[in-house]
């Protein structure tokens, strides 16, 4: 009988002792920031990318049409498609850093130029009518149409960066990552270990966040205060 | 310089709003563009400020500096009266003039509240003290005097004429009283 054993499902208790073992022998936090840097870099790199193309396919409507079917079928293929073509052509180490680019371009992209859509054109009007900078014309049109759209993108897109990132890890199972420990913990039937880097990545992402989008809103509020 | 519109047509699909308009509009003019709803007033000022261009017929000499209450408030919401007018004055506007305005529009214990905060007739009343705030040759104000009271209507008429004297000002309104306040000459486009 395999019931009430570690073996098949860890204890709390458990999960939360492997937990703390993680953290006095050195090994949760160097596999927490080799994934956290690289789904980190992948997110930002897929949000200033996103940012730039809907700028550009809100001024001109042919690169939203050349972009729609990319778009589409990023949005559309399985991570794990992703990552074994990614494999052939980078290392393994920077796949987390892909895949979260290739998962968070379309979502900001889409919202933010749904953002960009919705600028109510009569306060446009306005402005072209008082000759407002367009300095103010950013700050206090602009940046409010587009700020719900933003965040809610950013939101939506981090969860999925972490998610995607360290599925494609699990995959690609580069040394030193949390998808890596996954991997092993998965491989030795290690379930103490397994909950425990859930547990760590759930804390990480749940964290990086709130204190992300906490950061965007006080910036979006500088930005617009007068 | 005076502002010349020259046979001016303006149609939206098959409905043509404006035809054939020619007026002369002449620096420190006061004028009153009257008629019924739906008869191209509010058309006829977008013209004027740029916002639409027509489709046959000239416009000229339109000011460089121009100012304007249009038919919808189009305030920033969350910003105070006095933050609307800076948004558009610029942070080196004079808030001792500023204030004072509001005053005389009987907005000064409002002043910092924001405008989203406000009734209709105190955001319509914000929406004309940014118009008359900025500098501008030009003063167009669309049904200015919505939601607000006689006695109300009196004093901020009394108001405009003494911030636009110089300029030239077009007012569209339905209601004959506020020409005759206004002191302005009437086209009247039905």
């Amino acid at each position: 009988m395999a019931i009430n054993s570690d073996i098949l499902l860890a204890s709390p208790i458990s999960v939360l002792k492997r937990l703390w073992e993680m953290i006095v022998d050195k090994t949760l936090f160097p596999t927490v920031w080799f994934t956290l840097s690289r789904i980190t870099l992948g997110f930002l790199s897929g949000t200033a990318l996103a940012f730039v193309l809907a700028v550009c396919s809100a001024r001109f409507k042919i690169i939203e049409i050349l972009l729609w079917p990319y778009m589409v079928t990023v949005k559309s293929i399985p991570v794990a498609s992703f990552v074994v073509i990614a494999l052939v052509l980078i290392n393994g180490a920077w796949l987390s850093t892909l895949i979260s680019f290739l998962i968070v371009l379309p979502i900001v992209y889409t919202n933010l130029l749904e953002g960009i859509k919705s600028v109510d054109v009569k306060m446009l009007e306005m402005a072209f009518v008082f000759k407002m900078p367009f300095k103010n014309r950013l700050r206090f049109i602009w940046l409010p149409s587009v700020k719900s759209h933003f965040l809610a993108a950013v939101r939506l897109s981090l969860g999925l960066a972490w998610k995607s990132g360290v599925a494609a890890e699990l995959i690609g199972t580069p040394k030193g990552s949390v998808g890596n420990a996954l991997y092993y913990a998965k491989l030795h039937f290690d379930t103490a270990d397994l909950f425990a880097w859930t547990v760590a990545v759930v804390i990480l992402a749940v964290a990086f966040e709130k204190l992300f989008v906490l950061l965007l809103e006080k910036a979006f509020e500088k930005a617009v205060k007068l | 310089m005076s502002m010349v519109l020259k046979s001016v047509y303006k149609s939206f699909g098959e409905k043509a709003v404006i035809k054939d308009f020619s007026h002369t509009f002449k620096q420190g003019d006061r004028v009153c563009v009257m008629g019924k709803s739906g008869c191209g007033k509010t058309t006829l000022l977008n013209l004027m400020l740029g916002i639409l261009t027509p489709d046959t017929g000239e416009i000229s000499g339109r000011p460089k500096n121009v100012s304007a209450v249009f038919q919808e408030d189009r305030l920033c919401e969350a910003f105070t009266p006095v933050g609307n007018i800076l948004a558009v004055a610029g942070k080196g506007a004079d808030l001792n003039k500023i204030r004072a305005l509001l005053a005389a529009l009987g907005l000064s214990k409002s002043e910092n509240t924001p405008v989203s905060e406000l009734s209709g007739g105190m955001k319509r009343r914000v929406a004309i003290a940014r118009a008359l705030m900025v500098e501008s040759d030009l003063v167009i104000l669309d049904e200015p005097f919505k939601g607000l009271d006689d006695d109300l209507r009196e004093s901020v008429i009394k108001t405009i004429l003494s911030y636009t004297s110089g300029k030239t000002l077009v007012v569209a309104t339905h209601d004959i009283r506020d020409a005759q306040l206004l002191g302005a000459e009437i086209i009247n486009i039905d």
